[in-house]
């Protein structure tokens, strides 16, 4: 038998039993097969309440071999509640050695972010996401939004999109921006800020996204074409802002208002924890 | 020298379409045809098979038997056994359905612009000064007050909505459109105006219609043709005028004679 010497006993391998992880992992292959399809798999109990992250906790155990590194990051940060438990679950019940630089990682779990540095082939990024159904806001019925998936009647998409000009002159969706996948399916990239929309095109790295509560998995291979959606004369546009990081300086990154006293003082810094850390070193 | 044609195709043609839900519930045995530009008003009482009708008409619910087949550009499709897909792209880019109740029909989240424009948008438009544009003629053409287009229609009276639904449906020009009682739930004075815009934009834009209704005054104002239905059967058509003025069918002078008139 294998030699987990760091993991806790009792347990199989991260956690999930074998014929599980060969379930999920089927549902993979099918969801790579189809990019931006959502493959329903049998969602298992994860020690941990739905929606912090049990989808993407399913994928990873599934995906993780005992040679990988793994990082996990919410909100970008490697040091939040979600990140450090993540973390701490896998170190316990896998003994993968983990890490918080990008570069370094073979499995990156993560909530809400892309991480700014560009991920290399080989590299794997697994979300966490709440609703998978980008076309759930506009039509409550699964059945329906099957058919209009199966059906590519994505008119309804446009129609919120028209909603946000109508009534804040911009397009107002800033993070969850639905992006069609490969010219066919409309996907929600996971409550990821729009800014990190077009890390998503043609990307080097293998993406893959979970839902526990919903029980829906799907994936961007690859090199995918990955547009988000836009009118004509209210072009896709990223996040910009006027300062930049705090701490780093960096002018190209995603950042976080982080209020610092109450007297209206505030400071912008790096989401990313990693590059900004290791921006500062490199200036250092 | 080229003549006219003068045997062209019907627009739309029902052949032995029954729908049966039980026996005399639902319809039995429809056979007509509409032809471009023509007006079918469908009438009957309660419970007599006609929305029934519309409903296998327009696509929404398969007949237990028969046929319904549509001339479209590339000829006649029977509607059934077209795929799912082809059904419903018809369904979104050459016709329309107007509901009873404006609820059914519009997007109650979104503000009014938004469902005028959806169904263009379905279509590929993706130019929101154009599609804005769009929303704001045909609001003026269905006499709503173009400045409300950002406004939700739930803030709209009950005959407002029906117009928006009508904007709602019109807007892609459709070949054909249904009508389930259209008039049906609003007072008599809001009636009269929607009817004389509904005429209006019939004969503007040309639009063969098949309209249901229990309404006499409503077939006579809008409908060139008149089927009478009782327990899911036809029991008389023909012309409109011909039918209220000479019912032969024992039902139909019932009907006729039972209009109130004031």
């Amino acid at each position: 038998m294998n030699d987990y010497s760091d993991a806790a006993t009792g347990y199989n391998f991260a956690y999930l039993d074998e014929q599980t992880k060969r379930m999920i992992r089927r549902g993979l292959l099918k969801a790579v097969a189809i990019p931006g399809y959502q493959v329903p798999f049998g969602g298992r109990e994860m020690p941990m309440p739905y929606g912090w992250g049990t989808g993407g906790m399913q994928l990873t155990a599934s995906m993780l071999g005992q040679d990988d590194v793994l990082k996990v990051i919410d909100q970008g940060a490697d040091d939040t509640t979600n990140a450090v438990s993540i973390r701490a679950f896998f170190e316990r019940v896998a003994g993968v050695t983990t890490t918080s630089a990008t570069a370094e990682a073979d499995v990156i779990q993560t909530r809400h972010r892309i991480p700014e540095r560009p991920l290399r082939q080989g590299q794997i990024l697994i979300f966490q996401v709440p609703i998978p159904e980008p076309l759930r806001f506009i039509e409550p019925s699964e059945e329906e939004t099957r058919l209009m998936h199966a059906l590519e009647e994505y008119g309804v998409m446009h129609v919120k999109l028209y909603e946000d000009i109508a009534r804040h002159g911009h397009i107002a969706t800033t993070y969850a921006y639905p992006v069609k996948v490969d010219g066919r399916y409309v996907t929600d990239p996971s409550p990821i800020p729009k800014f990190d929309n077009p890390k998503l095109h043609m990307a080097e790295a293998l993406m893959l996204f979970g839902a526990g509560r919903e029980k829906r998995l799907y994936a961007i291979p690859p090199y995918t074409w990955v547009e988000s959606l836009d009118f004509e004369d209210h072009p896709f546009e990223v996040q910009q802002w006027e300062e930049p990081c705090a701490i780093c300086g960096a002018r190209d990154t995603f950042l976080d208002e982080v209020i610092t006293d109450d007297r209206g003082g505030r400071m912008f810094v790096c989401s990313d924890t990693d590059y900004c850390q290791s921006r500062r070193e490199e200036v250092a | 020298m080229k003549r006219p044609d003068l045997q062209r195709p019907a627009l739309l043609e029902a052949r032995g379409v029954s729908r049966l839900y039980g026996p005399g519930k639902g319809c039995e045995a429809i056979d007509f045809t509409l032809h471009r530009g023509e007006v079918l008003g469908i009438v009957g009482e309660s419970g007599s098979g006609k929305s029934t009708l519309l409903r296998v008409l327009s696509g929404l619910e398969r007949p237990d038997t028969g046929q319904v087949a549509y001339q479209s550009h590339e000829g006649e499709l029977d509607l059934y056994a077209l795929g799912e897909a082809r059904r419903r792209a018809l369904l979104r880019m050459e016709w329309g359905l107007v509901h009873q109740n404006p609820r059914d029909g519009l997007r109650l989240g979104v503000s009014a612009g938004a469902n005028i424009g959806e169904r263009l948008m379905a279509l590929g438009e993706r130019h929101y000064g154009q599609l804005r544009a769009a929303g704001q003629d045909w609001m003026g053409r269905v006499e709503l007050d173009p400045t409300r287009i950002d406004d939700a229609p739930r803030t709209f009276s009950g005959g407002m909505q029906q117009r928006l639904q009508i904007a709602r449906t019109l807007v892609t020009r459709p070949n054909l459109v249904f009508m389930d009682e259209p008039t049906g739930g609003l007072d008599v004075s809001v009636q009269a105006r929607l009817l004389d815009m509904l005429r209006t934009l019939v004969r503007e834009l040309g639009l063969s219609v098949i309209l249901v209704t229990h309404d006499l005054a409503v077939a006579r104002l809008l409908a060139h043709r008149l089927m009478v239905m009782r327990r899911g059967q036809v029991v008389e058509s023909g012309l409109t005028d011909q039918i209220l003025d000479d019912p032969q069918h024992a039902y139909t002078q019932l009907l006729v004679s039972s209009v109130l008139t004031p």
